[in-house]
């Protein structure tokens, strides 16, 4: 009995922003009025939208990387291959293809320096991340923003600022437009479903679920527990963390161009930047913490997420008559769910490490008693 | 003690100063020596950059005493700046007037600081180690949870609130007719047409480090040092290391509030919502260009590293628009402060912590 009750509150513990999210939403959606097909609707969109990104987080966990904030380089990269594509005036599957295809060597050229500076900074990968994904930004802007046009040519004139060099604030992506999503469309009463998406992100699963029992992927959770014993064992450690990075670079990418084709329109400067943050957020709402992450936490999260992003500004209207209490409450919930998560994180490897020498005090004084 | 070479001496000079340093400080000597080439009015940078460096320096104050005890560098500065801004909200809502509104913004700013402070603390002691992204985070969340309580808090100065409905705080807030320039214009000193040195905010903020030196140099700022470069020594010394942890922290998201009240009466608005949220950044980053690292900083690192850092956001602007009809400020801007960072955090020297 009492074993069953300890474990529940283990349980609690461990998924307590989960738990949190359930209940925010058990009162969210009431409050809001939206119908169920609706919420149902906006749901499908949010999960074809953005599973693929938040896939992307699965691999640098795995290799003890934590929670890869420079996973916005990745949606750089993809961003950049769009707006070549929309130059070429490609349109349809062959330039969401091409977009892919185009993207990966710039997410292995960031991958690769952010994976080097990484390892520098072993044992605070995460805010060393974070803060190579407002650097990586500059270098985007100075590239996208001064050596579009003068050095590397863009054709299209819609596409440039009017002062002759440069990208718009906003480019139009009406050649790839929801081509994927409409590619195969069954309609379920009332609910349209984007079957092609969803294969495309089922084949993404079964990527990372394949990749697991690689030597690769052993070798990558081999560091991810301790690094000085794999290194003993002989894997490249410093390689295999760079390797990770990249991989979730690319994924970023691919992930990105799926996005936007969603979307339909590229914000230059802004898209990227909140992806990390809304990603992360949502893998950990999905259960996940810094060093744990499966894929049922990634499409759990993805719903809970965004269920609340759906209904906190109608709830807020309704509630206390403001739209834009429920959006700053939207906002506060973004971080605070990552504020806790991460707390959570550290109290539990804390209370492990006081466990795990308490267990070996123990083990020590029952060796000296005998 | 042997001599030294004249290349040993410069090889010292180099690792003791650090290339990022070097190579802003040239950057800046040559901004102000290309300005007046381009029509660039020197004397009207200077005084931008005095006034600019007057209004940071207490925010990149507010980083030393957290970067002394080990709590790496604060990027939960929004909270102190929170602090500050519900101080000057409140005496604002008093209608103090003149010099009296920003002592009592001051006054009011403080019980807030330090129970805010004593809290982020405890929470920073359950989470050695990890401090830095959850300070980033900590920071976030509670501008973001303000952002609602701007909203929801019941004040009525019709200064401050939408003048349409009659509730909610303004996005931004004029202090014209309230702190504006009061520490700019204690005892300035105009020197010629264009330069005006603002000594009451200098005054002031040398009074603030000279307290916060001084405060390093007693037994418990001592221990402070102790606890931050060998906490295993420190310990050993009997000294309560969660304690001393807990009162620089307090002491950082004070110099926080007291840092953008100083920055307010400057600029002339105060700045709610997400006003405060990416504040922290450039606070760290010029602690960082003045020569601090991960765990150690110093009075001159702030001093020098304000004034580098206000210096080339002054200067670039003007001097890059005149001479190449672009402005790439912003650009360089943010490829600086995140790479000096950068540069920061992955120092092997210090990643050991």
């Amino acid at each position: 009995m009492k074993i069953t009750k300890e474990t529940f509150i283990k349980l609690f513990r461990n998924n307590l922003v989960t738990v949190m999210f359930v209940i925010i939403c058990a009162f969210g959606i009431p409050l809001s009025g939206y119908s169920a097909n609706y919420l149902i609707g906006e749901i499908i969109v949010r999960i074809s939208r953005n599973s693929f990104l938040i896939l992307s987080l699965l691999i640098p966990i795995m290799a003890g990387m934590g929670l890869n904030f420079g996973m916005t380089l990745g949606a750089m990269a993809g961003e950049i291959a769009l707006i070549f594509v929309t130059d070429w005036s490609v349109v349809g599957i062959p330039a969401m293809v091409l977009a892919c295809i185009l993207s990966v060597p710039f997410s292995i050229i960031l991958g690769t320096i952010c994976g080097r500076i990484l390892n520098k900074a072993k044992g605070r990968e995460m805010v060393t991340s974070y803060i190579i994904g407002f650097f990586m930004n500059g270098v985007y802007q100075l590239f996208v923003l001064y050596a579009m046009g003068p050095i590397i040519p863009i054709k299209n004139k819609a596409l440039v600022l009017p002062r002759g060099y440069g990208i718009r604030n906003t480019v139009n992506l009406i050649g790839i437009r929801r081509s994927l999503d409409d590619l195969i469309k069954v309609r379920i009463s009332g609910v349209s479903v984007p079957v092609a998406t969803f294969l495309v992100i089922a084949v993404a699963c079964v990527f990372i679920v394949w990749f697991r029992k690689t030597k690769l992927g052993q070798d990558m959770r081999a560091v991810g527990q301790d690094l000085e014993v794999s290194s003993a064992a002989g894997i490249k450690v410093e390689n295999t963390r760079v390797v990770s990075i990249v991989l979730s670079t690319v994924l970023a990418g691919f992930g990105m161009v799926l996005y936007l084709q969603n979307m339909g329109t590229l914000n230059t400067y802004n898209s990227h930047t909140q992806i990390g943050m809304f990603s992360i957020a949502a893998i950990l709402v999905g259960g996940a913490s810094v060093n744990k992450a499966s894929i049922p936490n990634v499409f759990l999260g993805v719903i809970l997420f965004h269920l609340m992003f759906i209904v906190s500004p109608m709830a807020g209207k309704n509630l206390i008559g403001q739209a834009q209490l429920g959006e700053y409450f939207r906002v506060f919930v973004s971080y605070g769910v990552i504020t806790l998560s991460l707390v959570l994180y550290e109290m539990r490897k804390k209370r492990e490490a006081n466990d795990s020498a308490q267990l070996l005090e123990t083990e020590q004084e029952g060796y000296n008693n005998d | 003690m042997e001599k030294l070479t004249m290349k040993e001496r410069y090889d010292e000079f180099i690792s003791r100063f650090g290339w990022p340093r070097i190579i802003i400080g040239m950057f800046l000597l040559f901004l102000f020596i290309v300005a007046p080439f381009v029509g660039v009015s020197v004397s009207t940078s200077l005084s931008d950059t005095i006034n600019r460096f007057g209004m940071n320096c207490i925010l990149v104050l507010a980083m030393v005493p957290m970067i002394h005890s080990g709590c790496g560098l604060n990027f939960g500065l929004p909270l102190g700046i929170i602090a500050g801004l519900l101080g000057a909200t409140l005496s604002l809502q008093f209608e103090f007037v003149g010099a009296s509104s920003f002592a009592m913004a001051i006054v009011f700013a403080t019980p807030f600081a330090l129970l805010f402070g004593w809290g982020y603390g405890k929470l920073l002691n359950k989470v050695k180690g990890g401090e830095m992204m959850i300070a980033t985070y900590v920071g976030f969340s509670s501008v973001a949870f303000m952002c609602m309580m701007w909203l929801l808090l019941p004040y009525s100065n019709p200064t401050m609130v939408w003048g349409f409905e009659g509730k909610g705080l303004r996005t931004t807030i004029s202090t014209e007719g309230y702190y504006l320039h009061i520490l700019n214009d204690f005892l300035a000193i105009p020197i010629g047409d264009h330069f005006t040195f603002p000594t009451g905010m200098i005054l002031f903020f040398a009074l603030l480090a000279f307290l916060v030196w001084a405060f390093l140099h007693t037994k418990k700022g001592t221990a402070m040092t102790a606890v931050g470069s060998n906490p295993i020594f420190a310990k050993a010394s009997g000294i309560n290391i969660d304690k001393i942890r807990i009162l620089s922290v307090m002491m950082s998201t004070w110099l926080g509030a007291i840092g953008i009240l100083v920055y307010q009466q400057s600029f002339g608005f105060i700045q709610l919502y997400m006003g405060p949220f990416f504040m922290a950044l450039p606070a760290v980053s010029a602690i960082l260009i003045g020569g601090a690292s991960v765990n150690k900083a110093s009075i001159p690192n702030v001093i020098i590293g304000t004034f580098l850092f206000q210096g080339i956001l002054t200067m670039t602007p003007s001097v890059m628009n005149s001479a190449i009809q672009t402005d790439m400020s912003e650009v360089i801007r943010i490829i600086v402060s995140n790479g000096m960072i950068l540069y920061a955090l992955t120092r092997k020297t210090e990643a050991t912590r």
